[in-house]
């Protein structure tokens, strides 16, 4: 089984992600769960959602303490949020970010990845919604889940023309992460 | 047309003809979408029902399900859960099979609705989103909200996912309508851990619930022609038989909780269980006993912890009301020690209210099963309760295991106090 | 920390929170365009948009600013502009 650990602020769509991430693996045809960290939400605080995925059904209720993948959609979260805590040191920490991984400076034996999220969110959606690219990239630097499965449940979620985009970006998150 | 509804009622709340229709199948979903959409299935005539984090999708989705025409129930918007529940005792009472949905403080604040209900015989099925009681004002889950209310005479009914939910409310309605029973059921689900959670569940198709589950056909209806009072004053001479009735009827419920559930498995291939479900419990030295989704945890912990050569086993704890005292002395029979961990607490008495009924039923002339029974206040306010915590639960359990004498309950991982 | 006997505590704390780090867009006032009508301070949800000091025209505690935009979208003048923050 493995475990991910997502963090946003509120309204970037922190827990909409996880639950695409869920919908997506159960189309590659694995067990998947999928919870926020039952918080008060409102916008800009910090938020964490949480994904199981398994080959096996999924039991197990707690909190996520040690994941194997952590995904920051917001870089100024690292300051504030100890991101890779309980990281496992084999596991992999995703940031969205301009800077490079040596930049952030980030405490951690994991592999870091970073990728500009926002960027491409803009020029692509053509608004900083970057909740969907983030899973392209978690798709390609990860290989947990199909690219299609992801782009699926985007259009699924968000039919016509908003959907397509975010599954165009979706894609060249995912081209960007396998081919770096 | 139900039984003693005016003619020419309408009970439809969209107005018109239906314009979208619910899916079904294995998909995704929330398990407040579930809970809802498993309602919807049912064929409430009236939903009524008052808002309370982390009820709120529950009742969104189904307003949302009447406002598209999708479901032909009337939603009757109320400013409290006590009028909630109040709309639904006259609506019952008129022979409409009725679903509210609630939590915590709201849950409280129907109390003197819920013995009225019971006592008048109603059958309606409430699905309870498990949250702590304030204050502290908490919105997290625990099971107090409805422990509180067990001498209420609602069958009571705790479920350990999304699916078991959905089956379950299904199960409620037939085993609350049942003329031997003719009693209201809570249907419960830990608030946020499975109300939040996004796992995939078989929605239930249409056509195979209308066969598992039949129309409503209440024992008695309100009927203009032919007046009667529901819910009398009744003086010393009848009440307490009266209240007897209502054990009685609680009594043949647990035929009807393990037959439902059998029914069900038969029509749609998924037992989770009577009125208990037992995990590797035959030959089991120590015997974990839970309720709702700690019990799936505590699956996975048993599998861990028997790898390891260690003598546990599991007891879920399926209905809570009518207590399943014979079925749990069955299982501990030859145990040497019970752990339970409860989500509530008696306040005053130290422990929660499962372990005390245990003891209880162990207790009870009729048994002379004498293993030491060990409680634990978990969880409370949505407090998590991680892998390890039970692993050091049972490593407690195997010493009086050997000593056979157990100890007071306690709280378990306290984090801002010296005890 | 020690808990008092009951759950009591101090109001008042949401000053401490500097929100401001939250934003993706921050407001631009342009002061030439700004007629002082005050429509940014009344619609600001959190109460952070304020007269310069010594002046008639209005400005953002960006401190807390979370960038919401809707004082942008509600000047009478379009004197404010939401633009990307460089970070």
């Amino acid at each position: 089984m493995k475990e991910i650990r997502i963090h946003g602020r509120g309204g970037q769509g922190s827990v909409t992600a996880a639950e695409l991430l869920a919908i997506a693996a159960f189309e590659d045809g694995r067990h998947s769960q999928a919870f926020p960290a039952f918080g008060v939400e409102r916008r800009g605080a910090p938020v964490m959602a949480f994904v199981r995925l398994s080959d096996q059904t999924i039991r197990l209720r707690s909190q996520v303490y040690n994941p194997d993948y952590v995904i920051v959609q917001d870089a100024t979260l690292i300051e504030a949020v100890d991101v890779a805590s309980g990281l496992k040191p084999d596991g992999m920490i995703l940031v969205n970010t301009e800077h490079s991984s040596e930049d952030l400076a980030l405490e951690t034996e994991a592999t870091v990845r970073t990728i500009d999220a926002t960027r491409i969110a803009l020029d692509i959606i053509g608004k900083p919604i970057m909740n969907t690219v983030m899973l392209g990239a978690f798709a390609g630097a990860s290989g947990e889940v199909k690219a299609e499965s992801i782009k699926h449940a985007v259009c699924d979620r968000f039919p016509g023309p908003v959907g397509d985009k975010n599954a165009d970006a979706v894609q060249h998150a995912y081209d960007r992460m396998v081919k770096s | 047309m139900r039984k003693g509804m005016p003619k020419g009622c309408h009970h439809n709340g969209a107005g018109g003809e239906m314009t979208g229709k619910l899916k079904s199948g294995r998909m995704v979903v929330e398990g407040s979408y579930a809970a809802a959409h498993a309602a919807a299935m049912c064929r409430p005539d009236v939903i009524s029902a008052y808002p309370i984090t982390p009820q709120t999708h529950i009742v969104e989705d189904l307003s949302q399900f009447v406002a598209d025409g999708a479901i032909d129930s009337k939603y009757i918007n109320v400013e409290s859960e006590f009028s909630a529940l109040s709309a639904l005792v006259g609506s019952s009472a008129a022979g409409a099979r009725t679903y509210s949905a609630t939590t915590s403080q709201g849950l409280a604040l129907m109390h003197e609705v819920l013995f009225n209900a019971a006592g008048m015989r109603l059958p309606i099925v409430m699905t309870i989103v498990n949250r702590s009681m304030s204050a502290p004002i908490n919105i997290w889950n625990d099971h107090q909200d409805s422990v509180a209310e067990r001498d209420a005479g609602w069958i009571q009914l705790y479920t350990e996912d999304a699916q078991e939910l959905v089956d379950t409310t299904v199960q409620a309605y037939l085993i609350g309508e049942d003329p031997d029973v003719s009693l209201p059921v809570m249907v419960c689900m830990d608030g946020f851990i499975l109300s939040h959670v996004f796992e995939p569940v078989e929605l239930l198709d249409q056509e195979k619930v209308d066969e598992f589950l039949p129309q409503f056909s209440p024992v008695r209806a309100l009927d203009p022609e032919n007046p009667e009072s529901f819910g009398m004053f009744v003086d010393p001479e009848y009440y307490m038989d009266f209240r007897y009735l209502v054990e009685q009827a609680m009594d043949a419920s647990r035929q009807k909780i393990a037959d439902a559930a059998r029914k069900f498995e038969s029509a749609f291939g998924r037992y989770y269980g009577g009125l208990i479900d037992t995990y590797h419990t035959d030959g089991a030295e120590i015997i974990l006993v839970a309720m709702g989704s700690l019990v799936g945890t505590l699956r996975d912990v048993v599998d861990d912890l028997r790898e390891k050569g260690v003598s546990v086993g599991l007891l879920k704890i399926r209905a809570f009301r009518p207590f399943p005292i014979d079925e749990i002395l069955k299982v501990v029979a030859r145990a040497k020690v019970v752990v339970v961990l409860d989500k509530n607490i008696s306040l005053g008495t130290g422990e929660g209210a499962v372990t005390t009924e245990i003891k209880a039923g162990l207790y009870d002339s009729g048994s002379d099963i004498r293993v030491p029974v060990m409680g634990f206040v978990v969880g409370l306010g949505g407090r998590d309760i991680p892998v390890g915590t039970v692993q050091r639960i049972v490593e407690k359990a195997k010493t009086v295991a050997e000593s056979g004498v157990s100890g007071r309950s306690e709280f378990v991982d306290l984090k801002h106090l010296r005890v | 920390m020690t808990l008092p006997y009951a759950p009591i505590g101090k109001p008042g704390s949401s000053v401490a929170n500097k929100t401001g780090g939250w934003r993706i867009f921050i407001p631009v006032f342009n002061a030439e365009l700004c007629n002082g009508c005050g429509t940014c301070e009344t619609f600001c949800p959190e109460g952070i948009v304020h007269k310069i000091e010594g002046g008639d025209t209005f400005i953002a505690d960006y401190d807390y600013c979370k960038g919401c935009g809707i004082c942008a979208r509600e000047c009478p003048k379009d004197a404010i502009t939401m633009e990307l923050e460089e970070k």
